[in-house]
């Protein structure tokens, strides 16, 4: 028997299918139907707790090539029901087996859908999960002695330590842009890269405590600030460089997710916590500009408000009216606050790469004008 | 966008009467998409000739005509009505291939009508396969090798370009009709002979095979912003090379990958740009090799399908409604989403239950069909239930399906060998899946069932993971099993009765020691969003979860409508129009009205229809679950055919309140030998019967009864095994080949009314008051099931004396069994005295067809006496008036089968139609021309009948020849003729050698088949001409009756023209 305990009180029971141990971290849910191994893998998640929705995980196993970072992120993994058995062309290993490599806490068969919309009427909390038979009384304890999502420097843990080249991927070197793009990971995900080096002759990655001079210093085309987990309130240091970043009007930047609220912040806008977050692969989100809808891939527990006059809103989600992403109305700057990468989901905003690299081909012609 | 204000009037298209491959799921598309263009302010134009639908009653259209699908008819209507657009995606392949020829032919043009959903030019890529071969490669995507030949000769040089076994696929055809797989050059030859015959533009397709590849299905909207978005995936359990209407299906897709699954959304989209789909729903297929995960597109449906019907339930996302207001012009993100009513349609739905979709076969009322499943869909009907897992899932569509079989497991042997069923198990069969879970039993291992079968190990892991449950269940009683141990068999989706079988116990007894365990399902909601957002809308399932259940029951009156089931021949898409009526009429009545089925092709679990709707199995056990938890005033049995009828006793039994005729008078009908007494003691006639346990005891009751016979085994209903027997070789066959008489299986043995009129009542009653709904007279004699004659509103031939006596005798059955809602009653009129048949205490498959023909809503009228409302009350005093003549005509899916198409007592159609018009011979040829049987107005009839049959066919005969018919005819019947002076050619029995008859019609030299059977087994010539005459698709009679109206229809179509009429017209 393990159990869930929720800061409030609420217990969820199942059995152990990971790891052993006993940890804390935040409850969200995914509503996402596949891609568990990408979530597992996405550093945005660290220090999370991640229920899933769909109630059978681990169908087609786990391999080597669907992974978003080198290890596992989430701090525990909640699903209905793990698969026995994997079936898949690409399969490689079983899930729990996975779990257990990499010293993840799973609990399955626990009622999901009542966690989840518990934490829908909650809000998402810290929560403390037990893989043994514990007292409820003593998780829960921890549970509210653990540090909130907004108390701890989770980037620290993720972020590249050194500097890095991505190698480029099966596509040809002649055949992507002669332009250089620095990516400052606050926890990418490797389809950021990927998709980045699909395009790009040049991507580099740099950590996040990075100053902006020494990002500079690397003559960037382009600059990517990335996804990541965490408040971004709690990140000054990021948002100092990101608006010295974008002072010296040196280069394109383009934000994604974490990145977008740095971004935000830096110019001025306000953050604040979602009651329980976008986490899946089908959020409706509407370019204002095109009108165009795009189903897209979101995992955020934040978003910005309050946008400075600088900036204009370029998309809204529609479920909730949230802010999804904005552009400068001077400088080749833009953001989104959901995942064009996809990884998982849909990959409805690939497009969105196109355009950074466009503006990075070209900045001057953007400096000019508002695009 | 906002919605298009150049358009007033929209013509939709129903897709006509239920056969395979097209059902119940139209019904709900068209009458959704009539719904949301009224709700827009648009006046709406419907065509159906179905009568048993809810979308051709008066509320969901402003006119509505059932009038033939045909282009000349349509025609008409269009001249009439004048329409600014037509609708015709939510028809199915029907309504389509409808509108392409009216586009063809110019008549959209002339009258300057649209199309919308759809464009020409997008139906024809979609439909015309080598177009869309072409397309598709065009956009980059891959296909199938091979292409599309016009002749056998093409035919068989593309061969030698690839490698067999090669799939052969007729252009515009239902349901995958005259599709076939070639393993080898003579099965060629005939697939494409088929093939050419069926299409209609004579082409097929022929294919590599990706026989045995995995087989997925996604549903995609797109709007005229080009938005798109994917409603569902879906992975079939059985591979490819099964049609997909006769795969076990489940939603979402289980075993892709999230890359693989969105290169195929990916495809997806590019498939609905590259074909054209401007606005609406699409059904794309893909086939995905296991091996490689190489993908290819297989096909797209530019329309609403019964796939999506599927979808809509599965998700809850209203595919057909929101189709239709893409089709008007409005985007996809200025819809709300119907279920949380907060977000808009513009999202993808996610899941976290698992559907399963099982199809319901009738072989057995097909005797000699191979039962072996192919590319050609041959189920009639579906179920789809809802789990928390697979396993709970597939075991409650199993026990949905109403075949005998609970659920997987509680078999008696349970060693078997798995070489000893490898056949089972490697022939697709529509048993596959209950000899996968005993070979896994017999020790079969996964690898090698994925091997014969070609499913997916995932799959097959799951039953796997049930069998090994099952074993440690059948260690134990009901005594010593624990309360853990049970909840885990109920969370495995193991039903009370497969628990009892496996303890060898009582289903009572299993549940009794749950309820003692407090192990009582929850009930989940489906909300198109995994809880992400409230769900407004009280659609659910159940489930065995620990936490939480989401019923929230109300303390409002309310009243409980226990549905159908699965679609069947017998038991169809009538029931669940009186279910719909009945949720209507209650909830007008202001109660709270709880929906309770398990077939995903009906308008009743759309989750607008009722206030509440519990998508689950209609067992016992699910519905007692149920009521535990609803309490309601009320639980209605006596609309949704056999199904919930059945339920009546046991329900009663644990104190569930039914309302309507009581379960006790219900008992006092149905059982045969206190009906008997019933009768008797009202001085009724009734045809005399006995029941025989023995052999000899049959021979001794057929003596006291007298010759001819109608025999049917006693544990079956329906008219399941029925036969007549003309004499004692007759009876001898029947009861030592046929059924086996024995003790504990007796035969029941009636006098068969030769040669008598029958007759089809339906009446509602108040318990005091009983009015006659209608009465309808049959085209063929007794001894043809009901359902499968035609019938004529109002009676045509018979005297007001006898009509008088009708109704005298049907208000004393109501009154003697204190019928409280609807009442069906079957006579016979023979020598002029009248028969009692049977009486059915319920709704019936005529209810929908009286009530469209008469405008008195029987249905309706009848659930609101049940709330305890008078007749006189709701103003029904007297039986209403028929204005002009109104037929129901069967249509037979004999062309699936390829058997002997003869009809009997047991009913073998799958739906009908109805024409209307003012004399008995227009509206008959109106129902012949929905029937696509194209009734000659010239060439040559052949006439083939039993001795009995001959002095009647001599007016027949005669007026065939004064309409300038030449007569053919064999031996036997030639000499009858000419006997009187009609000049007949004769020609040989298939028997006798060529050229004959065979050869004439294959040959196209016959217009028209009137075939009686002799009477005793067919003979093999018969069986011959009949066969025949289906597969060249000639028009046939089996019965004089038919003929005699046949003649009237052809004389109506020779005097004229058809007219046309709204169905308010008659009212």
């Amino acid at each position: 028997m393990a159990i869930l305990a929720l800061e409030d009180g609420k217990i969820f029971r199942g059995r152990a299918c990971g790891a052993h141990g006993v940890l804390c971290g935040e409850v969200v849910f995914n509503t996402g139907m596949t891609g568990y191994q990408e979530i597992l893998t996405d550093p945005s998640y660290a220090g999370q707790i991640v229920c899933m929705t769909y109630p059978h995980m681990g169908n087609y196993g786990v391999n080597s090539e669907d992974v978003e970072s080198a290890r596992p992120w989430v701090s525990g993994f909640i699903v209905r029901e793990l698969s026995q058995r994997f079936s898949n062309w690409r399969g490689q290993m079983d899930l729990e087996r996975y779990l257990h490599e990499h010293n993840i806490i799973g609990v399955c068969e626990v009622d999901t859908r009542a966690l989840t919309r518990h934490i829908r009427e909650k809000g998402a909390m810290r929560g403390c999960l037990s893989s043994f038979d514990s007292d409820p009384d003593e998780l829960i304890a921890r549970a509210r002695c653990a540090p909130t999502i907004s108390e701890y420097n989770w980037v620290h843990e993720v972020s590249c330590t050194e500097p890095y080249e991505w190698a480029g991927g099966e596509i040809k070197s002649e055949s992507r842009h002669d332009v250089h793009i620095v990516v400052v990971d606050f926890g990418v995900k490797r389809s950021i890269v990927r998709q980045l080096g699909a395009r790009a002759r040049r991507v580099t990655v740099v950590p996040a405590f990075w100053s902006a001079e020494a990002i500079l210093d690397l003559q960037p085309d382009g600059i990517l600030l990335s996804n990541g987990p965490g408040d971004p309130a709690i990140l000054r240091d990021a948002i100092a460089t990101a608006r010295k970043l974008i002072d010296a009007e040196r280069c394109p930047i383009f934000g994604i997710c974490l990145g977008h609220q740095i971004l935000g912040l830096a110019l001025g806008a306000r953050a604040y916590k979602l009651k329980f977050g976008h986490r899946g692969a089908n959020q409706p989100v509407k370019n204002l500009l095109t009108n165009r809808i795009e189903i897209t891939s979101h995992n955020h527990g934040f978003a910005l408000t309050d946008l400075p006059s600088a900036v204009e809103l370029t998309h809204i989600n529609l479920n909730d009216g949230s802010i999804e992403g904005f552009r400068h109305k001077r400088l080749p700057i833009f953001a989104v606050q959901y995942h064009p990468e996809a990884s998982p989901g849909p990959h409805d905003a690939h497009h969105l790469f196109d355009r950074f690299i466009e503006l990075a081909l070209a900045p001057s012609a953007h400096y000019a004008q508002a695009h | 966008m906002p919605k298009r204000t150049d358009l007033k009037k929209i013509l939709v298209i129903g897709s006509g009467p239920i056969v395979i491959g097209q059902a119940g799921e139209f019904d709900y598309s068209g009458s959704q998409a009539c719904k949301a263009l009224r709700e827009e302010g648009y006046t709406v134009i419907l065509v159906n000739n179905n009568p048993a639908t809810i979308m051709t009653d008066p509320e969901s259209a402003s006119r509505v005509y059932i009038e033939p699908l045909v282009p000349e008819i349509l025609e008409k209507i269009i001249a009439r009505e004048r329409p600014d657009a037509i609708l015709p995606t939510v028809g199915g392949q029907t309504a389509l291939n409808l509108a392409v020829e009216l586009a063809r032919s110019g008549i959209l043009a002339r009258y300057g009508v649209e199309l919308i959903g759809a464009s020409h030019r997008a139906i024809e890529i979609a439909e015309d396969r080598l177009l869309f071969k072409e397309t598709m490669e065009r956009a980059g995507l891959a296909v199938p090798r091979g292409s599309l030949v016009r002749s056998l000769e093409e035919a068989l040089s593309l061969a030698k370009t690839l490698t067999y076994p090669i799939l052969v696929r007729p252009s515009f055809t239902l349901g995958g009709e005259g599709s076939g797989v070639a393993h080898k050059e003579d099965e060629l030859r005939a697939v494409v002979q088929r093939g050419l015959e069926l299409s209609p533009v004579h082409q097929v397709l022929l294919e590599e095979s990706v026989i045995g590849w995995k087989e997925f299905e996604l549903e995609v909207m797109r709007d005229r912003g080009d938005n798109v978005v994917i409603i569902c995936s879906i992975e079939n359990f059985d591979p490819m090379g099964i049609h997909t209407g006769d795969s076990i299906t489940v939603a979402p897709a289980q075993t892709l990958s999230d890359r693989e699954y969105q290169k195929m959304r990916d495809w997806a989209i590019r498939v609905m740009r590259a074909v054209g789909v401007e606005t609406g729903g699409s059904n794309i297929q893909f086939a995905v090799n296991p091996l490689d995960g190489r993908m290819l597109v297989i096909e797209m449906n530019p329309r609403v399908s019964r796939s999506s019907a599927l979808a809509s339930k599965a998700t809850g996302f209203p595919i057909a409604k929101i189709a239709a207001k893409l089709a008007v012009g409005y985007t996809l993100d200025e819809l709300p989403n119907d279920i949380t009513k907060k977000t808009p349609a513009s999202f993808e739905p996610t899941l976290d239950y698992v559907v399963v979709k099982i199809p319901r076969w009738n072989f057995e009322k097909f005797p000699g069909a191979k039962t072996t499943l192919t590319t050609q869909m041959r189920s009639v009907g579906e179920v789809m239930a809802l789990g928390r897992t697979f396993k709970e899932a597939v075991q409650k569509a199993i026990r949905s399906l109403e075949i005998g079989q609970p659920g997987l497991g509680g078999d008696d042997e349970l060693l078997l060998a798995p070489e000893l069923i490898r056949d089972y198990l490697e022939r697709p069969n529509p048993k596959r899946i209950f000899s996968i879970y005993r070979a896994i039993h017999g020790g079969a291992s996964i690898e090698e069932l994925a091997r014969w079968t070609g499913i997916d190990p995932w799959f097959l892991t799951q039953l796997e993971e049930i069998a090994h449950l099952e074993r440690r269940l059948r260690v134990q009683n009901l005594e010593s099993v624990s309360a853990e141990l049970l909840l885990q068999a109920k969370r495995f989706g193991f039903s009370d009765a497969v628990l009892a079988k496996i303890f060898r116990t009582s289903e009572s007894a299993v549940r009794a020691k749950r309820l003692e365990h407090g192990i009582c399902p929850v009930y989940k909601r489906v909300d198109t969003c995994a809880a992400e957002f409230e769900a407004q809308t009280p659609y659910l399932y159940s489930t065995y979860e620990a936490d939480e259940s989401e019923a929230a029951p109300t303390q409002k009156k309310k009243v409980v409508v226990l549905g159908g089931g699965p679609y069947r021949i017998g038991q169809g898409i009538e029931f669940d129009y009186c279910c719909c009526h009945a949720a209507f009429a209650l909830r007008e009545l202001g109660y709270e009205v709880i929906m309770i089925n398990c077939n995903p092709e009906t308008v009743s679990t759309d989750y607008d229809t009722s206030d509440k709707l519990y998508f689950e199995p209609l067992t016992l056990e699910d519905v007692l679950n149920i009521v535990d938890v609803e309490r309601p005033d009320g639980v209605i049995v006596q609309f949704g055919g056999q199904t919930p009828l059945n339920l009546a006793g046991a329900l009663r039994e644990h104190g569930v309140p039914i309302w309507g005729t009581s379960p006790e008078d219900i008992d006092l009908a149905e059982d045969r030998e206190k009906f008997a007494l019933v009768l008797d003691e009202l001085e009724i006639k009734h045809p005399r019967s006995g029941i025989a346990f023995s052999v000899e005891e049959a021979f001794r009751v057929a003596e006291d009864i007298g010759f001819p016979l109608l025999v049917r085994p006693s544990y079956v209903l329906g008219g399941r095994a029925m036969a007549i027997c003309y004499d004692k070789s007759d009876l001898a066959h029947y009861i030592e080949e046929a059924v086996r008489v024995s003790p504990a299986q007796p035969v029941l043995i009636d006098e068969f009314l030769q040669d008598a009129l029958e007759l089809d009542v339906d009446a509602v009653s108040d318990g005091q008051d009983c009015v006659i709904g209608g009465i309808l007279e049959h085209i063929e004699r007794a001894g043809i099931h009901s359902g499968d004659s035609c019938c004529v509103l109002p009676p045509w031939t018979l005297s007001e004396e006898i009509l008088d006596q009708v109704r005298s005798v049907t208000k004393q059955l109501a009154r003697r069994l204190h019928v409280v809602g609807l009442m069906n009653v079957q006579y016979a009129v023979q020598n002029g005295k009248l028969y009692v048949l049977e009486v059915n205490p319920r709704a019936s498959r005529t209810v929908p067809f009286i009530s469209k023909a008469t405008g008195v809503p029987l249905a309706k009228i009848a659930a609101k006496v049940m709330a305890g409302m008078t007749l006189t009350e709701l103003g029904l005093c007297e039986e209403p008036k028929v204005k002009g003549v109104h037929v129901k005509a069967p249509v037979f899916p004999f062309d699936r089968f390829l058997i002997d198409p003869i009809l009997g007592p047991e009913m073998k159609s799958t739906g009908e139609v109805m024409g209307s018009a003012e004399t008995v011979g227009e509206a008959f040829a109106k129902t012949q021309l929905s029937l696509k049987s194209r009734l000659p107005t010239e060439g040559t009839v052949f006439i083939s009948v039993n001795d009995r049959d001959k002095p009647a066919i001599i007016p027949i005969a005669r007026a065939l020849r004064a309409l300038g018919f030449t007569l053919m005819a064999t031996r036997g019947t030639a000499q009858f003729l000419r006997a009187v002076g009609l000049p007949v050619r004769p020609i040989n029995k298939v028997s006798e050698g060529h050229p004959h008859i065979g050869d004439a019609i294959r040959a196209g030299e016959i217009q028209l088949v009137i075939n009686t059977p002799s009477g005793k087994r067919a003979h093999h010539d018969e069986v011959a001409i009949r066969i025949g005459a289906v597969k060249h698709r000639v028009p046939y009679v089996t019965t004089v009756e038919g003929a005699r109206v046949l003649v009237e229809a052809i004389r109506s179509l020779k005097s004229g023209l058809l007219r046309v009429y709204a169905l308010e017209e008659f009212h």
